[in-house]
């Protein structure tokens, strides 16, 4: 059975964040709360934000969405935790970029991304990038303060 | 009835749709999101060329030959979607874009002397968002109140508190046929009758039975029904309200400037004669052509023929799905009360996994929420995944999407490959 772009998309850490998602709880009393919601697939999360100072003391999240959506959300709590709040933004900026650049042009991965290359995947399915990117997005919304319902589309 | 005992050629049937030869990823196409839109025959691609190569022209006004041709064109379609569902006149058809726009058009012009505050609007919980977000707005700007019929744990409507929910407060019955994402068919005649008893006018959202089903708007006794052209082997762009002449008669506008006026001076204008009161512009003349094109094609195969075939095909598919435990199948199970409809749901699985999954095999299924949010909400799921039957799906289509599934399952549950 030929299944590679699949296979591409749906890696053996993604499908094993899917199953086993990492910080999937919520905080007491956070510092920083945000939600993001993908209206084209019913996709929701939440997430909490405790600082310590500048840095990311502690990222957690909930909510319900496919399997790209709850690796992406559980490997990203993994990769800002104890991250300054500036660095943060810069592995948002790198993953973003990952995602969304040009199909035929250069992109050179950037260190910061570490495990997160995985996703790199998803740049070839269009319709799933939002799926990829929406905690993300609660994610800077957080650092900005949070508040608002972070949409999609 | 012996006709709809005779199955149809689908083989036959696919040769029409030049669409159905193509690959997807290298795999044949199998095509199951019928629900969202159907595929065009080529006879209805050759109306829209015909005009455009033959006969391109503005309607109605025009003395050339060109312009009279197109007329009568045009003119005919819209007698052919009357006969389809045995309108009483093609007076009574009312061209649109689409079945929402239709509702539109009935909310916006219908209310004004027929729902007063405290007058009632009843519809149901399963409801297109198309049939429910307008109602939200006409109930809230006439201080009218919306009331819904709930959907039982089988798919099916709750009728238990009808006689309550229908009564002589009742202003209008706005009410789905067919499901477009549980696939239940419902019992519109019976309703429109309560409908009737009490005053109330009716209303009923076609666009997924009047492509499936035999159709009859005066055995339905509605006063309003949709249809949408593009679900129906018609092109996009092109749809149909039915509404009896007498409703027609008292209703204002839709919208107002050429076409739909009899006479103008600078002061003010009088309304020209039905239907064009309704269809204010140039129309979309190649699509009302193409629909009927359409539905000549349909009625050459005869709807009892094609709803056979639908019940034929869900039931096999039921049968098939009972086979994958893992997934849940919403809606009824009586296949006299089911449209080739089949919306499910795999709990270790999100429909947008499961739909991708399914397009790498070729297998076009629709994910999500299917425009009815609320359903969702009622059977406690985000969203699901939904196959949708027309006439030239075959069960081999079925075994091909069951098969995917259970890859799918084992791709997705104990771990990859």
């Amino acid at each position: 059975m030929q299944m590679s772009e699949l296979d591409e998309l749906y890696q053996e850490l993604i499908m094993d964040h899917n199953r086993r998602p990492r910080n999937f709880r919520p905080i007491e009393c956070p510092d920083r709360e945000a939600n993001g919601y993908n209206p084209f697939c019913g996709d929701t999360v939440t997430l909490y934000l405790k600082m310590d100072g500048a840095d990311v003391a502690d990222v957690a999240f909930q909510g319900s969405g496919c399997a790209i959506s709850r690796a992406s959300a559980s490997m990203m709590t993994e990769a800002v935790k104890g991250k300054s709040g500036e660095e943060a933004r810069q592995v948002f900026d790198a993953f973003h970029e990952m995602l969304t650049h040009p199909p035929d042009s250069e992109f050179e991965p950037d260190d910061a991304l570490g495990d997160l290359e995985v996703l790199s995947g998803v740049s070839e399915f269009p319709t799933r990038i939002k799926c990829a990117t929406l905690s993300w997005h609660a994610l800077r919304s957080a650092l900005d303060g949070g508040g608002e319902t972070v949409k999609t589309e | 009835m012996s006709a709809a005992h005779i199955s149809i050629d689908s083989d036959a049937i696919r040769r029409d749709f030049p669409i159905l030869s193509r690959t997807v990823y290298g795999k044949p196409l199998v095509y199951l999101d019928n629900a969202a839109t159907s595929h065009k025959p080529r006879g209805v691609i050759r109306a829209l060329s015909d005009y455009y190569e033959g006969y391109n022209s503005n309607v109605h006004r025009g003395v050339h030959a060109l312009s009279m041709e197109a007329t009568d064109r045009f003119e005919e379609a819209r007698s052919a979607v009357a006969r389809f569902i045995n309108a009483e006149s093609p007076d009574e058809i009312i061209w649109t874009r689409n079945a929402t726009e239709a509702i539109n058009l009935v909310a916006h012009s219908w209310p004004q002397g027929n729902i007063e505050p405290g007058g009632e609007i009843v519809t149901t919980e399963m409801e297109h968002h198309s049939n429910l977000v307008p109602w939200q707005k006409v109930a809230a700007d006439r201080g009218a109140r919306l009331r819904f019929l709930p959907i039982a744990d089988d798919g099916t409507l709750d009728l238990s508190g009808v006689d309550s929910i229908i009564n002589e407060r009742t202003r209008l019955l706005t009410i789905v046929h067919s499901s477009n994402s549980l696939g239940t068919i419902n019992p519109v005649k019976e309703l429109a009758a309560k409908a009737r008893a009490v005053g109330a006018a009716v209303m009923i959202d076609g666009a997924q039975s009047v492509p499936h089903m035999p159709v009859d708007v005066q055995d339905l006794d509605c006063d309003f029904l949709t249809l949408s052209g593009h679900k129906m082997l018609g092109p996009t762009g092109i749809g149909a309200l039915y509404a009896k002449r007498d409703a027609l008669e008292t209703m204002e506008p839709f919208l107002r400037g050429g076409e739909m006026v009899l006479s103008v001076t600078l002061e003010g204008a009088t309304w020209n004669e039905l239907p064009m009161r309704f269809e204010a512009g140039t129309p979309n003349i190649a699509d009302a052509i193409g629909l009927g094109a359409a539905v000549e094609y349909l009625e050459a195969i005869g709807m009892d023929r094609v709803r056979q075939h639908e019940v034929e095909l869900t039931g096999y598919a039921l049968e098939r799905f009972a086979e994958l435990e893992e997934i849940d199948v919403f809606g009824p199970r009586d296949l006299s009360l089911r449209g080739g409809v089949v919306s499910f749901y795999a709990s270790d699985i999100h429909p947008h996994d499961l739909g991708t999954f399914l397009d790498r095999r070729g297998i076009a299924v629709r994910t999500g929420h299917h425009c009815t949010m609320p359903v969702m909400g009622r059977l406690g799921v985000p969203a699901t995944a939904r196959a949708s039957f027309y006439i030239y799906n075959t069960e081999d289509e079925v075994d091909l999407l069951v098969d995917a599934l259970k890859d799918a399952l084992r791709y997705f549950g104990n771990g990859p490959r």
